[in-house]
């Protein structure tokens, strides 16, 4: 181990978001327990203050500040580090710690980096760097020649071949890129390319080509292994991360494994990595010609499925490594008998998948390639192909059943988006297949290998099998078996034999389920050991499978553990906040010596890490496969209400198969979530509520608009296209809204509810146990209703109430517990207009901010929910806790930038991707902190306003004096211009876009000469909005920081105005 | 017919253990009752290698990982003399046992399935096994006596350790590889072909010898022991000669059953393991450094370090179990080893040994 080594500094990656997510808490948490573990005090920087490792206990010091060097150079200045950690955050910790170190701030103040060195990280982060680095080696990347015109172009693509790739240097979003096949292709699209740009790369085209990954590891004795290698099952030109990929690889050939494997060794030495890196490859589908793609010298997304793929904790390992250990010196976590310089061997093949959630924007393209859009995965675990991707399909949570027996999806035209794949790739091949498309056919179109898609194929037989039967008992015990063991579920099998309806099929999967009992078909439950059974091992890392003869484990039928469901693919809407969550309720059930038994398949979570729980089995959380756990498990109780709203939807499922649901019982859950149950409930306790209607003709909606008046929202609840919810102002609008984006019949209602405007939304979270509330929570959004709760900027505790609201609601509250009997955590939101309570939601769970009110109020409200669902008694804590003489802030971070043309603007649906919270000595502090954790940034001069409708250009009045007398430099749009000349501000007028006029926004924007834009879209009108999308969609594109929300802009120029910067102390969590 | 076996409801195979358990499931390859020994590999790629693995005679292989024939089974291009694609002319091992079997195969060098390539070679396979459980039974109980039953046509069992298997598998007369600067006297006791092609690539040409041949009149810069099947006890004459040659200062390379018999001739004594080490990912340390390297091995029998003479000292040590993973003289240009520097299948992480030896016979030429 280094010596003198008594403190480090690790950076976090900050908040999630596309291409950055939850993988950098897992790996950040494992490297803080390696670190405790050797005794070495721990200083965390993340602003991510739902993640698992700013939790207390993890780090000795936690700091929520932005990842950005300034930060950093002033935690360091006063916590003085002897080494920090750069791999374990992310490209946000990499690219800051480059920073560091560039700037000399690392050397000022002696801390050296531990593991990879800087220099390595900057050879692999600079194309041309690499590309010569590897040519050393003699180790081949994709050969590229930059050019100058199109003559150029011609003779470049003479020296590399046909075909080529042109990438037009220097443009944004791909503009004049594009594949050539022949001289004449590209000469058209260089000649097209040089009208945008000076300069272009011709690459050779490896488009189709197997893509391949490998983890690899070295320690400071040049030791080295690879962890696990990975194959796309989309070939090259779909990014990684867009990727179906399976573990380990299943179509390479030994020559071919080993070749690629000894390449990475000769990699990560010749780069000089300690720790942990991932180099990706291009194999050639028709020889053993190889490309390397990237290697990324720091842990990544796929170093944490690679984990999790193989249970070998390559984060905690790196983290030992960079302390000086070698890999022989260290031992298996698992085995704990063996040692940990070895190469997993897997006896199941992994399956990720990622999840996208492209419907929640407006205006991106569901095309997927070589950028990232997804915004979760999730790992299957099968001993077959077919199993593994069955799982996966529903894991995934789009309301899909696996591979097959799933609602019709539309496909304008098969071919065309087999070739170009969308986020539906693979329903369209189920869907080609069906139609029989030979496996050539479809080969030839997407590339995919036929290995894969015959084993689809296999799937697609069994699918027209099973529909060949009426009756189950007809179908034999051997192929009902062998459908279980290609991954089909209870629901598919009673789909297509029964040919059930949806109303019936719940009913008909239980006969399902039924029959295979009696007949002895059932799951059996796997170890993952990392050595295939050789050694023996007390691993508690498991799965199940229909390929097996026996259970490896033996279940204990003590009533004395407590499974919890966790909360599956992260998604918008659900993130690493429920993690937190599922990893302090496993705590919280082992301090009072139970035993934990966690269920979930998302590899990007702590909760999924074999460590901290009694058992995990990384399964799907459909209601089957709950059953089986439940049925061979037989604890003493299921949580259902720490995983967000997948384990929500259960409870009242397993409820009824008699399972005993922790806490809150599953008729209350019901009564919450069942809009007519609820509302006559809040009637009955003179609770008032946003008036609304569930309507299934138009008629009827128009009369109850007219009750209640402009603007409604509308939630449809079948959507054809776009957005599910939306609000109207008009008639007009609503018209339109109606006709085109939803279908409105007696199946499909629609639901109207009143909007109210201008009103202040409030959130109570709070824990309950027999109906009595223990602690609580009440916050307030800076933003007015009408932004989701999701994309709001919260405040807690809440600043700006009248003690009259916040007395109210606690009341109402209070009401609502006893009503519902509640035990455990619940989360009820407000809206106040006028000390007028209604309320809109409630919800008999954890919510998204748990973590955010529990850590900034220093109560764990996890643990106190959990220990009131176990039954043990709890002291309320004494009221002075709620008495804070500090303020957080939580605020949300968009990935607007990864999705082309989505349009980055807020409204019913929510988009942001995560968030970070925040703490300040003020209201303004922590506003300021909060913002520039998320990318925002102080604006050096130049603010463009486009104010929008009446109202916010009132509520922007006085912060644009604010800025003016600050010595900022207002530009307008014409209707902001003239009315802040009225009220004596002056500012320089922009056009908009459409107008040919001069100055022009969309000129200042590409200039970079704005360093904020203020948009604010006059209402959330689809053609209204269309009007401003260019600036705002400019601004992100141009990296400008955007604020679209009067509210919001004017707590943040307020901030920037009011706090200076340079004076705002640094402290860590547990100095507030 | 081949695939029409594999596709009807044919629980036709029984895998029989001498201790009454038994096991059943579905056909492929060919139709026929085998005895063996039956271990287990982790290895997740290299069927096509591993079956043509000369050290497996005698036995019956189960495989862990458990998607096998993904791949297929590449043509039977000869070069230099030898078999591009695979370890030795045939199919070595008796019979095969898989948890999932792929008909289906994809791959640019492949030309027949698995399937096809055991039933050619007359070697029959069992699939849909829990191949885990098995392992599992198989590290409890040891390597045991075991057959593959086709169809209710029981067979004797049969014990590997009683005979001389690498009789078997040697070749039957001198061959020559090569026409490199120094020339390599290799031992066949069951060579894998890659050690062969790794030599020639070094310059070297090999005189490829039986393994009882007496090759002390032949002309050599350097001696290689191959690996081989089986207890090494067996080979007494190949013991002799070596403890003969070691009177020179003629290098010599012992890999895996050379390994074992290199020790044997310097007098110490080997045991048989358990289980074995079957796999790809076996970790060995470089004896007082720290060096580690993942290695490729399949052996039953290990050498005794505790039974080493004092002029020996042992090379390599298992990071997992602290077995003797390799030996060499202290003052002598001998060493061996018992994993597979060739690889083929699996790492190829210690392939500079054969640099070493060649530069041994450089230096003692």
């Amino acid at each position: 181990m280094e010596k003198d080594i008594e403190k480090v500094l690790i950076l976090g990656s900050g908040a999630l978001k596309i291409g950055e997510a939850g993988e950098f808490d897992y790996s950040g948490s494992q490297a803080l327990k390696a670190l405790k573990e050797e005794g070495v005090k721990t200083v965390l920087i993340n602003p991510n203050i739902a993640t698992v490792q700013t939790s207390e206990g993890i780090a000795d010091k936690i700091y929520f500040y932005p990842v950005t060097p300034s930060y950093v150079e002033k935690v360091i200045k006063k916590e003085k580090p002897q080494g920090i950690l750069l791999s374990f955050g992310g490209q946000t910790a990499l690219n800051c710690g480059v920073e560091l170190y560039k700037s000399g701030i690392l050397e000022k103040y002696n801390v050296i980096v531990l593991g990879t060195p800087v220099q390595a990280i900057m050879d692999t982060e600079d194309r041309e760097v690499f590309a010569n680095k590897l040519k050393e080696i003699d180790v081949k990347t994709p050969k590229s020649i930059a050019v100058n015109s199109v003559n150029g172009a011609l003779h470049a693509a003479e020296e590399i071949g046909f075909p080529v790739i042109v990438r037009a240097a220097f443009t944004l979003g791909g503009m004049g890129s594009g594949f050539c096949s022949s001289n004449e292709e590209l000469e058209k699209l260089a000649g097209n390319a040089f009208s945008y740009t000076s300069q272009i790369l011709v690459e050779e085209s490896i488009k189709g080509w197997k893509e391949v990954e490998y983890e690899v590891v070295r320690d400071q004795y040049d030791n080295c292994i690879t962890v696990c290698n990975m194959e796309n099952f989309d070939p090259l030109g779909v990014h990684t991360g867009e990727s179906i990929v399976v573990a380990p690889s299943q179509t390479l050939t030994n020559e071919e494994y080993h070749k690629l494997r000894s390449l990475s060794i000769k990699i990560i030495r010749h780069i000089g990595i300690v720790g942990e890196c991932n180099v990706q490859y291009a194999l050639d589908p028709d020889s053993e010609d190889y490309r390397v793609i990237e290697v990324n010298a720091r842990l990544s997304r796929s170093s944490a499925l690679a984990s999790k793929a193989t249970g070998y904790p390559l984060a905690f390992i790196a983290a030992k490594l960079a302390l000086g250990y070698g890999l022989h010196e260290l031992k298996n976590t698992i085995t704990k008998t063996t040692t940990a310089c070895f190469e997993p061997a897997l006896d199941y093949i992994v399956c990720k998948i990622p999840r996208w959630d492209l419907s929640k924007f407006v205006g991106v393209s569901t095309q997927i390639g070589s950028s990232m859009k997804s915004v979760g995965e999730i790992m299957s675990i099968g001993r077959t192909f077919e199993e593994a991707i069955q799982k996966g399909l529903r894991m995934i949570g789009q309301g899909m059943h696996g591979f097959v027996a799933n609602k019709e999806i539309q496909v304008n035209n098969i071919e065309n988006e087999l070739s170009k794949p969308t986020d539906k790739r693979i329903f369209v091949i189920a869907k080609a297949l069906k139609e029989g498309y030979s496996i050539e056919k479809i080969h030839e179109l997407t590339k995919i290998d036929n290995w894969f898609l015959f084993k689809l194929k296999k799937i697609i037989d069994i699918d027209k099998q099973l529909s060949d039967y009426q009756d189950l008992e007809d179908v034999s015990n051997n192929f009902l078996l062998e459908t279980k063991q290609a991954g089909f579920s209870d629901f598919q099998i009673a789909r297509l034999v029964f040919k059930s309806k949806d109303n019936i099929i719940e009913q008909d999967l239980l006969k399902v389920r039924n029959h295979r009992i009696r007949n002895n078909i059932t799951p059996v439950v796997k170890q993952i050991d990392t050595l295939a059974a050789e050694y023996p091992a007390q691993t508690n890392y498991l799965y199940m499978t229909y390929s097996g003869a026996n259970h490896d484990v033996e279940f204990q039928n003590d009533k004395k553990s407590v499974v919890v469901l966790g909360s599956g693919a992260y998604r918008i809407g659900s993130s690493v906040e429920f993690d937190w969550c599922s990893v302090n309720t496993i705590d919280t059930i082992k301090k009072n010596n139970f035993r934990s038994i966690m269920i979930n398949y998302n590899p990007e979570t702590v909760s999924t890490d074999y460590d901290v729980c009694d058992r995990l089995y990384f399964d799907e959380l459909t209601f089957e496969r709950v059953m089986d756990i439940i049925e061979l498990e037989n604890p003493k109780g299921t949580i259902v209400s720490v995983g967000g709203q997948i384990p929500n939807n259960l409870s009242n499922r397993l409820d009824k198969q008699g399972v005993n649901i922790l806490g809150t019982s599953a008729e209350s859950i019901d009564k919450a979530e069942d809009r007519h149950k609820f509302s006559s409930m809040l009637d009955g306790l003179k609770i008032d509520q946003p008036r609304w209607k569930e309507l299934s003709n138009i008629e009827d909606i128009f009369r109850f608009v007219d009750e209640v008046g402009f603007p409604v929202l509308i939630r449809p609840s079948y959507v054809l296209s776009g957005a599910a919810m939306n609000v109207v102002s008009n008639k007009d609008e609503l018209e339109h809204f109606l006709t085109l984006a939803a279908n409105v019949s007696k199946k499909y209602p629609v639901v109207v509810s009143e909007f109210i405007q201008e009103a202040k939304e409030v959130e109570m979270d709070a824990v309950a146990k027999n109906g009595d509330i223990i602690v609580y929570a009440i916050s307030e959004h800076v933003e007015f209703a009408g932004v989701h709760s999701g994309d709001a900027t919260i405040v807690f505790p809440a600043q700006k109430l009248y003690i009259e609201t916040i007395r109210r609601i606690k009341k109402i509250t209070r009401q609502i517990a006893k009503e519902l009997n509640i035990t455990g955590p619940f989360n009820i939101q407000f809206l106040a207009k006028d000390n007028d309570i209604k309320v809109i939601e409630c919800n008999l769970r954890a919510s998204r901010s748990f973590p955010f009110v529990s850590k900034v109020l220093k109560s764990n409200f996890i643990e106190q929910a959990t220990e009131a669902m176990l039954g043990i008694e709890i002291e309320k804590p004494q009221k002075s806790i709620f008495d804070l003489d500090y303020v957080g802030v939580k605020a949300p971070q968009f990935s607007f930038s990864r999705l082309l043309k989505a349009d980055p603007v807020l409204g019913v649906e929510m988009a942001s991707t995560g968030e970070v919270g925040c703490i300040g000595e003020s209201y303004y502090e922590a506003i300021l902190t909060a913002m520039l954790s998320v990318g925002y940034k102080i604006p050096k001069k130049n603010i463009l306003i486009s104010s929008g409708p009446p109202r916010s250009k009132v509520e922007l009045l006085e912060s644009a004096r604010m800025l003016h007398e600050k010595g900022y430099n207002l530009y307008a749009t014409k209707g902001s211009q003239k009315f802040l000349e009225l009220h004596g501000i002056p500012s320089t007028i922009l056009y908009w876009p459409d107008e040919d006029k001069k100055p022009n926004t969309l000129d200042f924007l590409k200039a970079k000469e704005i360093d904020l834009v203020i948009n604010i879209p006059k209402n959330l009108s689809k053609d209204e909005l269309f009007n401003d999308y260019s600036i705002r969609r400019s601004a992100i594109d141009y990296n400008i920081p955007l604020i679209t929300n009067a509210r919001l802009a004017s707590a943040f120029i307020y901030s920037i105005c009011k706090v200076d910067y340079n004076k705002i102390g640094i402290k860590s969590w547990d100095e507030y | 017919m081949i695939n029409k076996l594999l596709q009807e409801d044919n629980k036709k195979m029984k895998l029989l253990f001498e201790d009454g358990t038994a096991i059943s499931g579905s056909f492929f390859g060919y139709p026929g009752s085998v005895a063996g020994e039956v271990v287990f590999n982790t290895a997740m790629t290299g069927y096509p290698e591993s079956l043509s693995d000369p050290s497996y005679k005698g036995q019956i292989l189960v495989l862990t990982y458990p998607l096998i024939g993904n791949y297929g089974v590449p043509e039977e291009l000869i070069k230099d003399k030898l078999t591009k694609y695979f370890e030795s002319s045939r199919v070595q091992v008796s019979g095969l046992v898989v948890a999932s079997y792929s008909e289906e195969y994809n791959h640019w060098n492949a030309t027949k399935s698995l399937n096809h390539w055991l039933y050619e070679n007359k070697v029959p396979g069992m699939f849909g096994v829990d191949t885990r459980a098995l392992t599992k039974f198989i590290r409890e109980k040891g390597a045991l006596k075991g057959k593959l039953v086709y169809d209710s046509q029981d067979i004797e069992f049969f014990d590997p350790d009683k005979e001389n298997l690498v009789d078997l598998v040697s070749c039957e007369e001198k061959l020559a590889y090569g026409n490199g600067k120094y020339k390599i006297l290799l031992i066949d006791c069951g060579v894998k072909n890659n050690i062969i092609r790794h030599v020639l690539k070094r310059g070297s040409q090999v005189l490829r010898v039986p393994w009882n041949y007496n090759f002390l009149d032949e002309q050599y810069d350097g001696i290689l022991i191959s690996n081989g099947p089986g207890n090494p006890v067996h080979c007494e004459k190949t013991i002799e000669y070596i403890s003969t040659a070691m009177k020179t200062e003629k290098p010599i390379f012992g890999i895996c059953l050379g390994n074992q018999l290199m020790a044997l001739a310097s007098g110490a004594k080997t045991y048989k393991l358990k289980y074995g080490h079957r796999s790809h990912n076996q970790p060995v340390l470089l004896a007082k450094t720290n060096k580690a390297y993942i290695t490729s091995q399949n052996h039953g029998y290990a050498i005794d370090q505790k039974t080493l003479d004092k002029d020996w000292e042992p090379l390599f040590v298992n990071l997992n179990d602290g077995t003797n993973e390799g030996i060499r003289h202290r003052s002598m240009p001998f060493f061996s080893v018992q994993f597979h520097p060739e690889a083929s299948s699996g790492p190829t992480d210690t392939e500079f040994l054969f640099d070493d030896f060649i530069d041994l016979v450089k230096k003692y030429k």
